[in-house]
């Protein structure tokens, strides 16, 4: 079944981007539309029936050569099925929704036919991701890795005509291609270590790999440690995290159900999906996890900071996005891997609904995405403010405390920010994340006060014409919703329950009782945890205070919120004036990009046209016309020749000559 | 049929000489008439060959369909084929008729430029084919007279120049060889590479002018060879006539030269310079391989600077050659297998690449960069075409050129990080010179007056591309196609030099790159 789920957005990939005139653009929409539904509904079967063991499905012959060997092949185990659920549900909804929200662009004439072209991608996209989350060795996972990585470029540029659009794509993909950079040298070291590169192999080779100091550049590693780092450059890349970061914000370019699907329901989750899914390796690995969860929480916080002050509806989610990626890291890197899957799966539903209200938004105003241009568009477009009052519920995690009552986002933070907690003692991570739920708190609710209270500000006809987006657009506002109320508790359990749930949920082995058995014994579930690895544990026996830390955060930033943009709406301004400096060193995004136009991509320009100029013309070229000058004068006269022609016939006579001869002489020789 | 590889290598030129001799004229039916003539000459070169891919045995590591007679003054006429030189013959029937299609538009002297190209078939189908050292350099040195002719008749305005200057590149490299070969014939009084291949050459040290050479003469024999090889190639820095060659030359002449000729070079390495002299080989190895990994780096970011598409593309050649020599020179079963690989997908792709842009060069008269520009908007076909090709070229999975880049830093990795680690910036470098200039051509509002006309591919040249398109992803998705064929010679070959290094007492180089499948245990 999981090939099927696999291989049909692709076909209707091809048959849409293809053969839209053939089935015209309706069919084209209805055709991905269905398609994704289909394999939703197959995917929620695979999700239910997930078998205990990995299974495993060999489709075709791949990279062969030696002892290498990659084939096409599926990998059903709980993992895999938790991706598939989320990559088709999104995907499907995002499907229906931009029939409604592509129906019209200005950035193409009426003789432009950009939907099919719109949804062949959509599909293209969906394909790759579930090449990616299927895969049952590494290679084929960086198929589909970088598959992802094209769909994202061709999504983010896909108007065409807006330099800022093009400009995006390249970034987006360069930058990934760094951590890509990464993930590939672990995918080098693994071979080398295991000579294997299946998932299987590689795992049970763990203890071995665990044991190795491998020389790599300028000294002996840990093996564990320098292939984990490596791989997580990879994860950082795809996932935005901080120093790769720099792409995400850009990406919003594409447009909005693009972002809604790939720039933050599943893609840029791409990396903490392998860094669960390499959980055998990662457990191994302790100071390279401890890097994660470090570069996670301030991941976290930094990404909250500057989704305080950014004016773009859209800017604002995607800072949101990259900051709620640093809450999985930071769980994934203490050990706390179902927390982490757990927020993966509930931030998909509500920032896709985040995503795809803001979308509904900025098709009622026009096209609009300043946030200082909105205003009291609650009563024109109710359902929309709904939706999104309910995805800002989900993400800023309202809920009862000490119960399992609450929100998505509630249930699944909560559990991240016990466990990291738990996994470093209440250290730096924790505080981070503490304080980046605060801030996610007040710039989720900036946005909704500045989108939907207040006075209507910016073009006044704008907001006259504002309406309500169609039925095709709402529905799956209204099915998000649902998941974004309701995935927290209906899932708590399974993710972040107590052990034994956990257990047959992810089909682990009970830990305590393998510590004294062999190693080569190990059976790997989907998730694997240590024997030392008691995160859970202990996230469950936190202090009353920790549990209710993020809760009070939240409280804290909706008062602030509150403050700043109902009730004295003159105040922010003031605070910007008064703190000038951080105000723009926050508005600038902490000046990233400017440090790496100076760091990295005009020395990249001024070195490659130093050694154009000047190695290839000076040193080079200069060399050779030096030796050359010599037999200079003798070729002087033999071109003044040829350009007369003799030369030409001459050489034919020779090369014709040789080649008569030769024919010659095999046909003789041939009569022997 | 023991005569079928010298049916095809000749048969391109039977061609040749029939439009030397029977047709005349400079009219519009005898231009179209050596252009057919032409191209059913190499569509049927191609249909014949897929003989010689039939009857090919993987399985045989040796050489199969050998013919071997006498010849002149008591030299041998041998020819044979082996997993290594079988695939690319192949490449050769194949590009041929696409190469004869794009040129459909030639004007002038077209039945001389028919027959430079059917010649220059014949001469490259025999270097990749002939088992005898002489027979090899009188196919590898003639090689070169239509390829001048085609860049010095029907070439771009600098012609002359770019002409000189790949002339005294290769003068130079040819000398070298030819030196070479003199001593090889001294010592082993025989010009049978198959011989030859199983020759021990003296790898004593030798003193040279007060320096000591470890190696000896296989080391001064590697070298000559070496610098021939390095020159086809291009290997930094011999690089340099490549990118003014690519510019000044015709379309054809540009996908002949980056799909077939470069691919010597490498086909050199593979099938002398290792095999004969492996001690040799093993005492340059880290010098050929960070000569590899600068090629990645240096030409990628001076593509990454380019004003001219071309000049860019021929850049961007030489670093994907980079990678050809450094998985040769990681002697191991996937560094090897990564070097054949790419140098095929190479093929496919970059031939691709110069397609795409001599049909706009055709369109526009123009390679500068600057002159284009949201191309996309008319010519939608071109823009998905010039795409994935741009991404084959970048090495996306999926694609060709993906797996060779793979197998090469796989290959190497085993043998030196370092390497590895900076042959795979290039991954990052050649996604941002290639995106890069998509961008600035295909992308952005068709501004420019001159644009607005602009047609998009027609039939013929979508027909043209058809087929690279389909090879590159057929072995991007399924590579065991190149691999079956290509790894038994590539396991023999790795063990013959691997005994020949434990015989030589150089040990610590077999035992680095054992060390793999023993870490694994």
């Amino acid at each position: 079944m999981v090939p099927i789920i696999l291989l049909l957005p692709l076909i209707s990939a091809v048959i849409a981007g293809f053969g839209w005139r053939v089935i015209s653009v309706k069919g084209a929409q209805y055709l991905t539309t269905g398609v994704l539904f289909f394999v939703c509904l197959l995917s929620w079967i695979a999700f239910f029936t997930t078998p205990d063991t990995a299974q495993h499905v060999e489709i075709m012959r791949w990279i062969e050569s030696g002892t290498l060997n990659a084939s096409w092949g599926v990998r059903v185990d709980r993992l895999t099925t938790i991706m598939l659920v989320v990559v088709t549900t999104v995907s499907a909804f995002v499907h229906l929704y931009s029939i409604g929200y592509m129906a019209h662009d200005e950035n193409f004439l009426e003789t432009e036919e950009y939907r099919p072209r719109f949804f062949a991608y959509l599909s293209l996209f969906t394909f790759a991701m579930l090449a990616l989350v299927t895969s049952d060795n590494i290679v084929q996972m960086f198929f589909g890795w970088e598959g992802v990585g094209l769909a994202s470029y061709l999504l983010i540029g896909f108007y065409y005509k807006k330099p800022s659009a093009g400009a995006a794509s390249i970034k987006a993909f360069v930058v990934n291609r760094i951590g890509d950079f990464g993930f590939l040298l672990g995918i080098l070291g693994l071979f080398f270590l295991t000579d294997a590169i299946d998932f299987d192999t590689i795992f049970s080779q763990v203890p071995h790999i665990a044991d190795t100091e491998l020389h790599f550049l300028w000294r002996d590693w840990n093996a564990a440690n320098l292939l984990a780092f490596l791989l997580f450059i990879g994860a950082a890349g795809k996932s935005a995290q901080l120093f790769l970061h720099t792409w995400l914000p850009d990406a919003m370019e594409g447009p909005t159900p693009v972002s809604a699907l790939i720039h933050a329901a599943t893609m840029v989750t791409a990396g903490v999906f392998l860094i669960c899914r390499m959980s055998p390796l990662m457990e191994s690995a302790p100071e390279t996890m401890a890097f994660i969860t470090f570069i996670g929480a301030t991941t976290a916080f930094f990404a909250a900071t500057v989704g305080l002050v950014q004016n773009d509806i859209k800017r604002v989610i995607a800072y949101s996005t990259c900051s709620q990626l640093g809450y999985m890291f930071a769980a994934a890197g203490v050990g706390a891997y179902g927390p982490a899957m757990f927020h993966l799966f509930t931030h998909a539903f509500f920032k896709a609904l985040l995503f795809l209200s803001a979308g509904s938004v900025i098709t009622a105003m026009h096209h609009e995405q300043d946030l200082r241009n909105y205003g009291g568009l609650k009563d024109k477009i109710p359902m929309t403010f709904w939706a999104m009052v309910i995805g800002t519920l989900a993400i800023t995690g309202v809920g009862i405390p000490f119960t399992h009552i609450g929100f998505a986002g509630f249930l699944s933070k909560d559990a991240i920010i016990e466990s990291v907690w738990a996994g470093t003692m209440g250290g730096y991570a924790f505080w981070m994340l503490v304080i980046a739920a605060l801030f996610t708190s007040f710039y989720s609710w900036r946005l909704i006060f500045m989108t939907f209270f207040g006075e209507a500000r910016g073009d006044k006809h704008a907001h006259e014409h504002a309406h309500e987006s169609p039925k095709v657009m709402l529905i799956p506002l209204g099915v998000l919703s649902l998941g974004a109320i309701l995935a927290g508790m209906i899932w708590y359990g399974p993710f972040f329950g107590d052990h034994d749930r956990m257990a047959a949920f992810f089909s682990m082995p009970a830990h305590h009782a393998e510590a004294a058995a062999d190693h080569a014994a190990i059976q790997y579930g989907a998730i694997y945890t240590g024997p030392e690895n008691h995160v859970i544990e202990t996230a469950h026996e936190a202090p009353a205070w920790v549990k209710v830390s993020p809760f009070i955060a939240m409280l804290i930033g909706f008062g602030i919120a509150w403050v700043m943009y109902i009730k004295d709406t003159t105040l922010p301004k003031r605070l910007a004036d008064a703190n000038r400096p951080l105000y723009l060193f926050l508005l600038n995004k902490w000046y990233f990009d400017e440090i790496y136009d100076f760091l990295f991509v005009r020395p990249a320009f001024a070195v490659g046209r130093l050694f154009w100029k000047r190695g290839d013309g000076t040193i080079i070229d200069g060399t050779v016309n030096g030796v050359a000058l010599g037999i200079v004068p003798a070729f002087v006269r033999l071109i003044g020749r040829w350009q007369s022609g003799y030369i030409f016939t001459y050489a034919f006579t020779m090369v014709i000559g040789i080649a008569a001869l030769v024919t010659w002489m095999t046909l003789i020789g041939g009569a022997h | 049929m023991n005569n079928l590889l010298s049916i095809v290598t000749f048969m391109p030129s039977i061609a040749a000489l029939i439009l030397a001799i029977f047709l005349r004229g400079e009219d519009r039916a005898s231009q179209r008439n050596a252009k057919w003539v032409a191209l059913i000459a190499t569509s049927l070169t191609f249909l014949v060959s897929l003989f010689i891919l039939f009857q090919f045995d993987s399985a045989n590591t040796g050489f199969q369909m050998v013919e071997d007679r006498p010849w002149l003054g008591g030299l041998r006429y041998k020819m044979g084929v082996d997993g290594i030189s079988v695939l690319f013959v192949m490449l050769t029937t194949f590009m041929m008729p696409i190469t004869i299609a794009a040129s459909w538009r030639v004007k002038r002297r077209v039945k001389e430029y028919m027959i430079a190209f059917l010649i220059l078939e014949t001469l490259m189908l025999g270097v990749f084919m002939s088992l005898d050292l002489i027979l090899f350099y009188v196919f590898f040195e003639a090689g070169l007279i239509p390829m001048f002719l085609i860049i010095g008749i029907w070439g771009g305005p600098n012609r002359i120049y770019a002409t000189f200057k790949f002339f005294l590149y290769t003068f130079l490299g040819s000398v070298m060889m030819l030196i070479s070969m003199i001593v090889i014939y001294e010592h082993a009084q025989t010009t049978d590479i198959v011989a030859l291949m199983n020759f021990d050459f003296s790898s004593d040290p030798i003193k040279l002018f007060g320096f000591v050479i470890p190696g000896g003469l296989q080391t001064l024999l590697f070298f000559g060879f070496f610098v021939g090889f390095a020159v086809k190639t291009p290997m930094w820095p011999v690089h340099t006539w490549l990118p003014d060659a690519h510019v000044q030359a015709p379309t054809a002449g540009s996908v002949d030269l980056a799909a077939i000729l470069l691919k010597m070079g490498g086909y050199g390495f593979l099938r002398f310079s290792l095999p004969m002299f492996p001690v040799g080989a093993d005492v340059m190895t880290p010098f050929v391989l960070w000569l590899s990994v600068i090629a990645i780096v240096y030409t990628s970011l001076v593509a990454l600077v380019q004003t001219d598409m071309k000049k860019l593309i021929a850049y961007s050649s030489v670093a994907h050659m980079g990678f050809v020599t450094m998985g040769i020179f990681a002697v191991n079963q996937q560094g090897m297998d990564g070097a054949m690989f790419q140098m095929l997908s190479h093929g496919f792709i970059s031939a691709g690449l110069f397609l795409s842009v001599g049909f706009i060069y055709d369109r526009m008269h123009t390679r500068e960069i600057e002159a284009y520009g949201g191309l996309v908007n008319r010519m939608p076909a071109y823009a998905l075409i010039f795409m994935f090709f741009t991404m084959a070229n970048v090495g996306l999975p999926g694609t060709s050129g993906f797996i060779g880049e793979f197998l090469t830093m796989i290959g190497i990795f085993q043998v030196n990080t370092w390497i590895a680690m900076v042959a795979a910036t290039g991954v990052i470098l050649s996604a941002a010179y290639a995106l890069y200039l998509y961008r600035r051509v295909v992308m952005g509002p068709l501004l420019k007056e001159s644009l607005k006309t602009i047609k998009d591919l027609d039939l013929r040249e979508k027909l043209i591309m058809g087929p690279l398109v389909a090879m590159t992803l057929f072995l991007g998705v399924y590579p065991s196609f190149v691999t079956d064929r290509v790894g038994p010679t590539i396991a023999a070959l790795v063990e013959h030099n691997q005994t020949a290094l434990k015989e030589a007492g150089r040990t610590e180089a077999a035992t680095a790159t054992a060390e793999a499948p023993a870490a694994s245990h």
